[in-house]
């Protein structure tokens, strides 16, 4: 065999970066052995249920628990009287405010947490909770986020009142969270007063739920012999649960275990730590037990982790010709009953300071309003990092708007304001460097791809014959990676994230991570590129994640944090064990480090065929003969803070054409670009991607969590809320194109959320431009058939 | 409510149960049984994450009680894979990555297994509409269609 | 999302299950039980003694009889979507089973669960207004057939008397020169219909000499437009008259207000699904 064979055979022996590995996890989910947290079962083991509140804002006046204790087989019946004496009636927000961990006085929005019931099985727990009775005393509604702050206005939050320094900011009204900006605002008023054009769209990003098909859940167990509480808990962030699980109950980390399981999906849903996840922890310290608590879906839709509910208003500067001078946003933030978003930056609307997007604006400002409603609380980020998708619609509708009223095409428009190629790394007005991009390629890949001018002229010829025909197009720039610590931290923690690699004598790995897999296939990837690293197959290369107990501390994975921090971490830790390597290499071929160079899985003496070490042999010498001083063993441990963010981008456009008697929309074709940097295993990269972009099809579509006056919830379940089935769902067509990101050690900037973040503007962008010849600028999502037909209504575009 | 005894075939094996009659399938074969494969997604019959074969036809487990599965013959996931290795549906599902949280995969497999036995030679629109009572929130459906034609074809071609 | 206890009775025989439900007060039928368990374990419907109907002799099948089908009260959706006899003769029926819930759903639900139930969002009562079906219970007091004009009185109100079980549905065998329609807009798979409606007509060349309109969940309960179909009897279809005939159709419909839309959407869907019902209908009467 040559050379040049026999390496390639090599490099694909090893499954490293770039290869469509099949994924290790699989085996065990195909055969009904994955371990999720309700297939966890433990001797002795309680199930609790939750009493939760059917009204919106009430105080409570009593709760008598006596006929559920009396009932065969109820342990115990838990309400905030009981926690008070532990002071764990209310715990601490990700975001800094507090939370009723069960109702104390006062319920503050529908289903809300009063009491937990703990019982032999779920069926008399459930039998129990019907139990409880609870006489509440009904009080004014606050749902509508725009009267939040009004002189009238109910008083939400009697435990905050004369507080008026909040978390982030001082507060100007009792129901007011915060007021931030970013950017400058007496320049960019000044722009906007001498612009030869401005616009302004007013849009609400509404209210939606991750709804993964695994609900929230645990399983808490206190060891009082040991002192030692385990908890296995659906959680995207174990560390961070195991840290604050220590704050609430005094019991130091080394006394604590969280382990997440396998995970039926996360997205978002299960970052934050839950009133159930408390109550069930409490239940098991009292009662010397194991206790399971599992949500059902109505609980999970209704209390666990909204997003969104963002009433956003976009403005834009420009002169004649669509240059952008100048960007206005404003937001009024519904954050519900406690603030309790799962907000891992700094800043108070996270990264929504994104919103200049892929163009070149000089001059932007941003103001945030965070407010309190009887809503549940809550605010994650569905599958996209802290409210970049709602600052991607922002400035993606935005310029759709200017573009309209300046009669300009919406892909040329996007030519024009463009960061372009060569002002990487680029500086955005509101403060973040934008690592890497070429926008112009994308664009004109998509354009050309899907016979951009062919379709207008499509459109052209139905809207003739009065049909309705749309094309979308977003060209979208992402926040991911959170994050620097300089700009992220959770409680103080900064938002690094960490690799612990073994290398075995016989040369196979062992590595963990501080991030946790909910089906992005990690065990797969981050073999990949420890493959790639060291020249071991990935097939020899074990990945464990989410036991705080052998895992190193992470922050966990959302955001897409995983590759840009984890996979870092990752390749940083690999690189450690390989300078080691390098040395025992030298020591064992009697030259210096110099005269080696690296070979797929090899150092070779350069110039000396044949003189050469695999990371096999190299690996059994760290066991036995390592040179004089070096401490024997090949292991590293990398906790990797990153120097910046990294920024994937993708153009996506989409054409949809609409029933005008029904209303219905029949998505006729997506086109997908994205950049995601450096490619690890493009198999699984295309199923993240059609998966995002069907999140993103259900959010724009039909996705919706309305509230009626008083505060119901209406439509908690699957029969409304909307997951699309095999039949909904369109057909994907998926492209890309590479440009690495400079600072990530392997040039990788994580993938999963761009689907998401960048189709919904586009979802929205479509349906708009089917009526856009009508003087159409915006319509609210969801866009359903009802709320369509409306639109084609009010058009008068009804036949009769 | 007093138990009953309730005894119906899991996978070929005869098995007894006692329980209430309100009990649903899916938290016998789960918690009585220890067959964990089948999940728990809406419990409003919409999701399919808890189907199973019962006689034949694909059945959501938590939209039918124990006792009605009595004398039955019920085929969970678990039953799926033999001494020979995996069941061509399994492996195709990992040759096209047609699952990726896992937690939809069980119930997915067994409306498969069903569905091709009812289709052996599906279009991609028949696997859509066949397949409609399964929801996946992580792949968008693409590569389960992928990977139901695959094994539809190398299942005529065992 | 857990039902409350009950006892539980597997009827074996009509007699037995009609015994069942008289001697246990506020019994209910279980028969392929995808409304009842569902509203059981969201504990909006209690039920102290369940008599299931599963497994009874004669209570399943198709058959057909000169000009009549007999369908069972426990045949399945997916046993209506297989049958020979109805993919020949009954095609209507095939095509709103298909349309009905998910695969699995259609394994366990049954024509007469979905009938008997009373609810405006099911499918098949519009259906059976439109086959004018006949309806064969069982009672305490024996056996007696009425037609399905009529049976539907509300929203789960039915002219079911006490102890009484829909055993079997007649429709009549498809004639030459008859065409039928079904037409659902629904949210999704698995979702009940905004609007839906069946139409089966008569023609005598291209003159409408007779048709049936049902619409579903557009009232408290499935409705004949007969307004509409007046409009239509011995006339030939064309634009003008399809466009009084939706509007007769909007006048009929008094929809309950959902997520689903308003009632100015929902009767306007109604009108919709029974234009294109109508359409359909008088194209394959040609075939």
């Amino acid at each position: 065999m040559d050379k040049v064979a026999d390496k390639q055979e090599r490099e694909g022996s090893l499954n490293g970066v770039g290869c469509s590995r099949k994924r290790k996890e699989d085996a065990r989910f195909i055969q009904g052995k994955g371990n999720y947290t309700d297939d966890i079962k433990m001797p002795g083991m309680l199930f609790a249920d939750m009493v939760r509140s059917p009204y919106a804002h009430a105080r409570i006046i009593s709760i008598n628990k006596e006929k559920a204790l009396a009932l065969p087989g109820v342990h115990a019946v838990i309400t905030a009287e009981d926690l008070k004496p532990l002071n764990l009636h209310w715990m601490p927000t990700l975001a800094g405010d507090v939370q009723a961990v069960l109702a104390d006085e006062k319920v503050h929005f529908q289903y809300q947490e009063v009491a937990l019931v703990v019982a032999d099985d779920r069926y008399i727990a459930a039998d129990a909770i019907d139990l409880v009775e609870v006489e509440y005393e009904e009080l004014p509604v606050l749902i509508d986020p725009h009267k939040a702050m009004t002189d009238d206005a109910p008083i939400l939050r009697e435990d905050l009142v004369g507080k008026m320094e909040g978390a982030h900011s001082s507060r100007k009204h009792n129901n007011h969270i915060f007021n931030w900006q970013a950017g400058e605002k007496e320049s960019t008023d000044r722009v906007f007063d001498a612009a030869e054009v401005t616009v302004s769209q007013d849009m609400v990003y509404h209210r939606v739920h991750p709804c993964p098909l695994e609900t929230c859940g645990c399983v808490a167990s206190m060891d009082k012999i040991n002192g030692k509480l385990t908890v296995y808990l659906t959680s995207q962030a174990p560390h961070v649960v195991r840290t604050v699980v220590s704050n609430l109950s005094g019991l130091p980390e080394s006394s604590i275990r969280i382990v997440s399981p396998d995970i039926g999906g996360g997205f978002g849903n299960k970052v934050g730590i839950y009133p159930g996840y408390v109550a069930s922890i409490v239940a098991s310290i009292v009662l010397g037990v194991p206790v399971k608590w599992v949500e059902d879906r109505m609980e999970n839709i209704s209390t666990t982790a909204f997003a969104r509910d963002y009433h956003m208003r976009g403005e834009l500067a420009a002169d004649s010709n669509g240059i952008i001078k100048g960007l206005r946003v404003n937001v009024l933030a519904d954050h519900g009953a406690f603030d309790s978003c799962a907000d891992p930056s700094k800043f108070p609307a996270g990264f929504m300071h994104i919103c200049t997007g892929s163009y070149d604006i000089p001059v932007a400002h941003l103001n945030v309003d965070g407010v309190y409603t009887n809503k549940a609380p809550g605010g994650v980020s569905y599958r996209c990092s802290f409210r970049v998708t709602e600052a991607v619609y922002v400035i993606e509708r935005t310029i759709d708007v200017l573009a309209q009223k300046l009669g300009i095409d919406k892909a040329e428009i996007r030519r024009r304001n463009f960061v372009k190629k060569e002002q990487f790394p680029y500086k955005t007005c509101l403060g973040f460097e934008l690592d890497s991009g070429d926008y112009h390629t994308a664009l004109e890949k998509v354009l050309d791809a899907v016979d951009y001018k062919g379709l207008r002229r499509e459109q052209e010829e139905k809207r003739a014959k009065g049909e309705l025909m749309g094309i979308g197009l977003v060209t979208f720039t992402e926040v991911v990676g959170a994050g620097p610590s300089k700009s992220c931290d959770i409680l103080g923690v900064g938002m690094f994230d960490s690799a612990e690699i073994r290398v075995h004598p016989t040369g196979s790995v062992m590595a963990r991570m501080g991030t946790i897999t909910q089906g992005q296939g990690h065990q797969t990837t981050y073999a990949q590129i420890i493959a790639s690293e060291l020249g071991i197959t990935s097939d020899e290369i074990a990945i464990e994640e989410g036991d705080t107990d052998t895992a190193p501390y992470g922050l966990g994975t959302y955001g897409s944090r995983s590759t840009p921090v984890g996979g870092a971490a990752t390749a940083v830790a690999a690189r450690k064990i390989k300078a080691k390597a390098k040395k025992i290499a030298a020591h064992l071929l009697e030259v210096s480090e110099d005269d080696l160079e690296w070979e797929v899985d090899r150092f070779k003496v350069k110039g000396v065929p044949g003189q050469e070490k695999t990371m096999k042999d190299i690996a059994w010498a760290a066991y036995n003969n390592v040179p004089d001083g070096m401490e024997p063993g090949l292991e590293a441990v990398d906790y990797y803070d990153p120097p910046n963010f990294t920024f994937p981008f993708g153009a996506y456009l989409c054409v949809v054409d609409i029933d005008k008697d029904t209303g219905v929309t029949d998505i006729r074709r997506f086109y997908a670009l994205d950049d995601c940097g450096t490619r690890i295993n493009p198999m699984i990269i295309d199923g993240q991607i059609h998966g995002g972009l069907t999140e993103g099809y259900a959010v724009a579509m039909g996705q919706e969590m309305p509230y009626d006056e008083e505060g119901n919830l209406l439509g908690n379940t699957l029969m409304d809320y909307f997951l699309p089935t095999f039949v909904e769902t369109p057909k994907w067509e998926t492209d890309y194109t590479v440009t690495p990101s400079p600072h990530h050690p392997i040039g990788a900037k994580g993938v999963a959320e761009s689907p998401h973040v960048g189709s919904i503007p586009t979802f929205t962008s479509a349906m708009v431009d089917a009526f856009a010849h009508l003087d159409v600028t915006h319509m609210d999502m969801p866009h359903n058939a009802f709320r369509v037909w409306k639109q084609i209504k009010a058009l008068g575009l009804l036949d009769n | 409510m007093a138990k009953q005894a309730v005894s119906f075939t899991l996978n070929g094996k005869t098995v007894d149960v006692l329980v209430e009659p309100r009990e649903l399938l899916i938290h016998t074969l789960r918690e009585n049984l220890n067959h964990t494969g089948a999940h728990i997604g809406c419990e409003t019959s919409h999701c399919g994450v808890c189907t199973v074969d019962v006689d034949g036809e694909s059945v959501k487990s938590c939209t039918l009680l124990t006792v009605q599965a009595a004398g039955s013959d019920v085929k969970s996931v678990e039953g799926m894979a033999s001494a020979d290795g995996l069941h061509v549906i399994q492996q195709a599902f990992v040759d096209e990555h047609g699952l990726q949280c896992g937690f939809c995969t069980p119930g997915m497999l067994m409306r498969a297994y069903r569905f091709l036995q009812e289709n052996p030679d599906p279009s991609d629109e028949e696997i859509r509409w066949g397949m409609s009572g399964n929801l996946c929130r992580c792949t968008g459906y693409q590569n389960i269609i992928e990977a139901v034609k695959t094994a539809a074809k190398n299942l005529q071609q065992a | 999302m857990i039902p409350s206890g009950f006892e539980y009775h597997k009827a074996t025989s009509i007699a037995d299950a009609i015994a069942k439900l008289r001697d246990n007060e506020d019994a209910k039928l279980l028969a392929g039980g995808h409304s009842l368990l569902p509203m059981m374990k969201l504990r909006f419907s209690e039920a102290p003694y369940l008599v299931d109907i599963n497994g009874i002799d004669g209570l399943k099948g198709i058959s057909i009889d000169g000009d009549t089908i007999t369908i069972g009260a426990m045949t399945t959706e997916s046993e209506l979507i297989r049958s020979d006899i109805l993919q020949q003769y009954c095609p209507l029926l095939v095509e709103a089973a298909k349309l009905v819930a998910d695969p699995q759903v259609r394994n366990r639900g049954t024509i007469g669960g979905d009938v008997a139930h009373g609810d405006p969002g099911n499918d098949h009562p519009a259906v059976m207004l439109a086959l004018d079906a006949q309806l064969v219970i069982h009672g305490p007091d024996g056996e007696r057939t009425i037609p399905a004009n009529g049976f539907f009185l509300g929203t789960y109100w039915t002219a079911l008397e006490e102890f009484e079980i829909l055993v079997a549905i007649k429709v009549p065998a498809l004639k030459s020169g008859t065409g039928h329609g079904y037409n659902k807009l629904k949210r999704k798979t698995g979702d009940y219909a905004v609007a839906g409606s069946a139409v089966v007509v008569e023609m005598n060349g291209d003159i409408v000499r007779d048709i049936r309109i049902g619409l579903t969940n557009v009232a408290p309960m499935a409705i004949r437009a007969e307004a509409a179909e007046d409009l239509i009897r011995g006339k030939r279809i064309d634009d003008v008259l399809l466009k009084s005939v939706e509007k007769a159709i909007v006048e009929v419909c008094d929809p309950a207000v959902d997520l689903r839309g308003d009632e100015e959407y929902k009767s306007h869907m109604a009108a919709i699904m029974a234009r294109r019902s109508i359409i359909q209908a008088i194209e394959n009467a040609k075939e």
